[in-house]
């Protein structure tokens, strides 16, 4: 655990003192408020401020797996090609306790990051009404959505030689399973009723956007967060062997 | 004590290593010598932990890398050809990172980091940032890593590649202070900069170790007609060349230069050292200006049993 925690307090402290950090951290601030200025509170007809919220929770998804990829691209591809990894692959630590501590400390920064976007929902509240129910669950959605985004970041990065190649297989898988529930439309069972389930988006983010919290979609990201991280693990180790 | 029995790497049909069986005594620095492609870098990724062996045993003062991974990585330092540094920090915090990574409390690395900053010749250098240091910092910087959890087994890959002579002779000495404490195990291409710093020479050729033990060792294992000297001779070409076809000791000979009254003869000896050739020029009339060893001593035993391979 010692050794988790470690690798994960580094890797925060990666993105806390360097720009790549503060970059990201910048652009997806900034894609968020211009989304929820033009389009969440910029449209002229009254509207629900639980619409609103709801607008706001969707295109904060999107910023999210965007983050959720930019952030872990970096985590085993660039220290590969750096040759830092070696350092990692020769200390006393497991490939297990390696990816996890890393995980970990990407997801602290992505949390992060969310957290630094609360003052839209705070703002809605001031000019409207809305549950404060709404907003947890929202937020829970959120950190599900950025968890499972970053396990497959972590997933691409394991697998790649660099962050370009990183990124662009962490993008590709994750669009593979936002596009489930179009593909659970075009095919027949019971294929049909698999893609609507791996739907990242369309099956299990809706609900918590509009303040429901669904435990079947808090089962599907926790154990798609799990599945990812222990195929990683797996990629690290056979690293070794071949 | 490093026991390696039986040690082999396939990638497919291809055997990288095969059977390696060698033993390495405690706090004593030894060579890895080879062409490219003679396994040096395989071996040392295994004994690393960076590669997994095909079959084969490795064991640190009993601990065995296949029953106990973890707790042998406890017990190597390794320091590949480009140092592993996280270049953003400064050379006091890397090196406090890399001790809790492996598992050394920070009170006892406290202690242990002065010790391993004057090891390593890094006094005054604790708080720069690794990335504004020059390629020799940042080799010291990376055996500091290495050696930052007083490991048993010290692997160096190319420890003085791109170095200037300066930094070359400085790494030697940071070497050579390293093997008090520890087993240094060390690979270059400098067969010079081997033979000054390593005790023991362990020669690998298309995958297997084909000799071991000291320069000396290893010198007296070859046959002397392999020694090749160069001798500037004093006179015409025509009763040089007449005396030396009449010397015994001769195994063969070659003008490789002449000069406005002398030749530089590249000579092979056959039986005698170079030594017992003065005389025998000197008695036959031949002026002798200069005679050294064609090749060092090193360089004359890893051709020679190297050669095979290269063909």
């Amino acid at each position: 655990m010692k050794s988790v925690l470690l690798l994960a307090k580094r890797e925060l402290g990666y993105y806390l003192n360097t720009t790549w950090g503060y970059a990201i951290l910048a652009m997806i601030l900034v894609i968020d408020g211009i989304l929820f200025n033009s389009f969440a509170m910029g449209q002229n007809t009254e509207r629900y401020s639980t619409d609103v919220l709801q607008d706001f929770f969707f295109f904060s998804s999107g910023t999210t797996m965007i983050a959720g990829v930019l952030i872990t691209m970096r985590l085993v591809a660039e220290e590969r090609s750096s040759g830092t990894f070696t350092l990692l692959q020769t200390a006393p630590v497991s490939e297990a306790q390696i990816i996890t501590g890393k995980y970990l400390g990407a997801l602290s920064f992505l949390t992060l990051i969310t957290a630094c976007t609360i003052y839209m929902p705070i703002l809605i509240e001031i000019n409207g009404k809305v549950s404060w129910a709404q907003i947890g669950a929202g937020y829970l959605g959120l950190f599900l959505l950025g968890a499972t985004t970053a396990s497959i970041g972590t997933f691409g990065s394991a697998i790649a030689k660099n962050q370009l190649f990183a990124s662009i297989l962490g993008g590709i898988f994750l669009v593979l399973m936002l596009l489930g529930w179009l593909l659970g439309k075009v095919t027949e069972a019971p294929l049909d009723s698999v893609f609507s389930y791996i739907a990242l988006f369309d099956r299990h983010f809706q609900p918590f956007m509009r303040g429901k919290i669904n435990s079947e979609s808090i089962i599907f990201y926790l154990s798609t967060t799990f599945i990812f991280l222990l195929i990683s693990i797996r990629v690290l180790q056979s690293r070794r062997i071949s | 004590m490093i026991v390696v029995e039986s040690l082999s790497r396939y990638y497919g049909d291809f055997a990288a290593i095969e059977n390696l069986t060698f033993q390495i005594d405690s706090k004593e620095v030894v060579g890895f010598l080879g062409l490219n492609g003679a396994g040096k870098s395989t071996t040392l990724k295994i004994l690393a932990t960076l590669l997994s062996p095909s079959n084969g045993k490795i064991e640190i003062d009993g601990t065995d890398l296949e029953s106990a991974p973890v707790s042998f990585r406890s017990q190597i330092g390794f320091l590949p050809e480009e140092p592993p540094l996280y270049k953003e920090m400064t050379v006091k915090g890397f090196l406090g990172h890399v001790a809790q990574l492996r598992g050394m409390p920070p009170s006892e690395f406290t202690q242990r980091f002065p010790t391993v900053i004057e090891q390593c010749h890094l006094k005054g250098k604790e708080e720069a940032v690794i990335n504004t240091l020059s390629l020799g910092y940042r080799k010291r910087v990376g055996i500091a890593q290495a050696i930052i959890h007083n490991p048993k087994l010290i692997i160096l890959d190319e420890p003085i590649s791109g170095l200037d002579p300066l930094q070359i002779a400085e790494m030697r000495s940071v070497i050579r202070a390293l093997s008090t404490n520890a087993t240094v195990l060390l690979s270059s291409h400098n067969l010079n900069e081997v033979s000054e710093t390593c005790d023991k020479l362990l020669i690998l050729n298309n995958g297997r170790l084909i000799a071991q033990g000291t320069t000396a060792e290893l010198a007296s294992n070859l046959s002397e007609s392999n020694i090749r000297i160069e001798a500037e001779l004093v006179g015409s070409r025509k009763d040089i060349e007449k005396h030396l076809s009449e010397i015994e000791a001769i195994q063969s000979f070659d003008v490789e230069e002449e000069r406005e009254d002398s030749l530089i003869v590249g000579i092979a000896l056959n039986q005698i050292q170079p030594e017992t050739l003065v005389p025998l020029l000197v008695e036959r009339s031949i002026g002798l200006r200069a005679l050294q060893n064609a090749k060092s001593e090193l360089e004359e035993i890893f051709i020679s049993l190297t050669k095979g391979g290269s063909q």
